[in-house]
């Protein structure tokens, strides 16, 4: 089982409630760092990308540009009930949903706010589900060879 | 003879291993300053292994051979420090292999490694003169260049004629470190953009070799601490190590100093501390 998950996390149009639970996650009260979690803020350095908040179209090409920018394996996690289907927001007229229309998204955590428990439960299935990523990487690297 | 190959050798395969348990004690006690209970002692080895499983991505090849090239010249310095050859020798092998580091950030082509390789070369001239007096000192008070010599130097202890070097070359080791106040270049802690700087272009693999080559960077220069105390090495290490401490506890203490403070103040160090040093040894010899 893998060790060092890095996250970078992004906040697409949400209330902040779920933003602040993420960041309470790294407070010494949940302390996520025992996990070997870094929240690095880089997506070339990240494995996990967590997102909160629903997607519009002003921010779209960001989560796509990020993404993009991420090197394989890597594992998309929506946070929050906004970033699972756009939540209250889903009737705006410039919002689309959540991050799953337009990057493919590994996991869904409900909840609003979401409890920082459940992130951290997330961020562990998230590692699950790398590591078969990375299994797939390299097994095809092998298949090419 | 045989000692020659042995000690580097064993230099190799050990510094890494030092250096990243180092390293997680460093991460373990920032943790418990900062009210966290903090990561396994062993969470540097799983990231770097973890970012060798990962893709390369590059923005050129010439990125990931610069690297290579800051790792294995970081090797060769620390190597010759540790078979006890000419101290001059690994300041100016130390240098060129910080220069390729430099060359792997201006490489990166993107604002924030163009930055942080910008003031990886302010790092380097804030230290470099309180280096060189640091060379000079040693020998001035040994009578030699050769770390073997300067090892079992017949001087009652090295520190008692340099107090002065020692603790301006304490001054520049937060710089060499990365710790704060001067880690400007690039940051040891979790962080993006400007503050992570140099180091912002590299992912996986490339990043790892970074990382390694810091091990085995912070293990040559706590040697460097070390052979103030010769001829007792045992006490030498037991102060590396103390320093060592003493540089976490300064990281987070401190908040970031700006660059125009680091230069300057590295200088006045330097000029006070190290050259003022070798004056008075001059003077009362």
């Amino acid at each position: 089982m893998q060790k060092s998950p890095w996250i970078i996390h992004y906040d697409g149009s949400s209330c902040n409630g779920c933003d602040i639970e993420v960041l309470a996650a790294l407070t010494p009260m949940y302390d996520v760092e025992r996990f070997g979690v870094i929240n690095t803020g880089n997506p070339k350095h990240a494995d996990i990308f967590l997102i909160t908040g629903s997607v519009n179209e002003q921010n779209k090409s960001v989560i796509r540009n990020i993404y993009d920018q991420m090197p394989n394996p890597k594992v998309v996690l929506a946070v929050g009930i906004c970033a699972c289907t756009g939540g209250i927001f889903r009737e705006c007229y410039n919002v689309l949903g959540g991050p799953d229309k337009v990057i493919p998204v590994d996991l869904y955590v409900m909840g609003c706010a979401v409890r920082p428990e459940a992130i951290i439960d997330g961020v562990v299935k998230a590692l699950e589900v790398w590591e078969d990523k990375r299994r797939e990487m390299t097994r095809k690297r092998g298949l090419k060879v | 003879m045989r000692k020659d190959i042995l000690i580097p050798f064993f230099y190799v395969v050990l510094a890494p291993l030092l250096g990243g348990l180092l390293a997680g004690v460093d991460r373990r006690i920032t943790a418990r300053l900062q009210g966290r209970f903090g990561p396994p002692i062993l969470q540097p080895f799983y990231d770097v292994a973890k970012l060798f499983c990962k893709e390369n991505l590059v923005a050129h090849r010439t990125q990931t051979a610069y690297i290579v090239f800051f790792l294995v010249f970081m090797v060769f310095t620390g190597g010759i420090f540790y078979a006890g050859e000419d101290l001059l020798l690994v300041i100016f092998s130390m240098m060129l292999a910080n220069t390729f580091f430099v060359l792997a950030g201006y490489k990166g082509g993107a604002p924030y490694s163009s930055i942080g390789a910008e003031r990886e070369l302010l790092q380097i001239m804030a230290y470099e003169p309180m280096i060189l007096f640091y060379a000079m000192g040693i020998y001035m008070a040994s009578k030699t260049f050769y770390v073997e010599q300067i090892a079992v130097t017949q001087h009652p202890m090295l520190i008692v004629s340099l107090p002065g070097v020692f603790l301006g070359f304490l001054y520049v080791l937060t710089i060499k470190l990365r710790k704060s106040p001067f880690d400007l270049s690039t940051s040891h802690h979790g962080h993006q953009e400007i503050v992570k700087g140099i180091t912002t272009e590299f992912t996986g693999p490339a990043l790892g070799l970074i990382e390694i080559a810091h091990w085995y960077e912070n293990i040559l220069l706590l040697g460097l601490v070390g052979l103030f105390f010769a001829p007792n090495l045992w006490l030498g290490a037991l102060a590396a190590l103390l320093v060592y401490f003493l540089e976490i506890f300064i990281d987070n203490a401190c908040a970031r100093a700006r660059w125009q403070l680091t230069v300057f103040s590295s200088w006045v160090v330097a000029a006070v501390l190290g050259f003022g040093n070798i004056l008075a040894i001059t003077l009362f010899r």
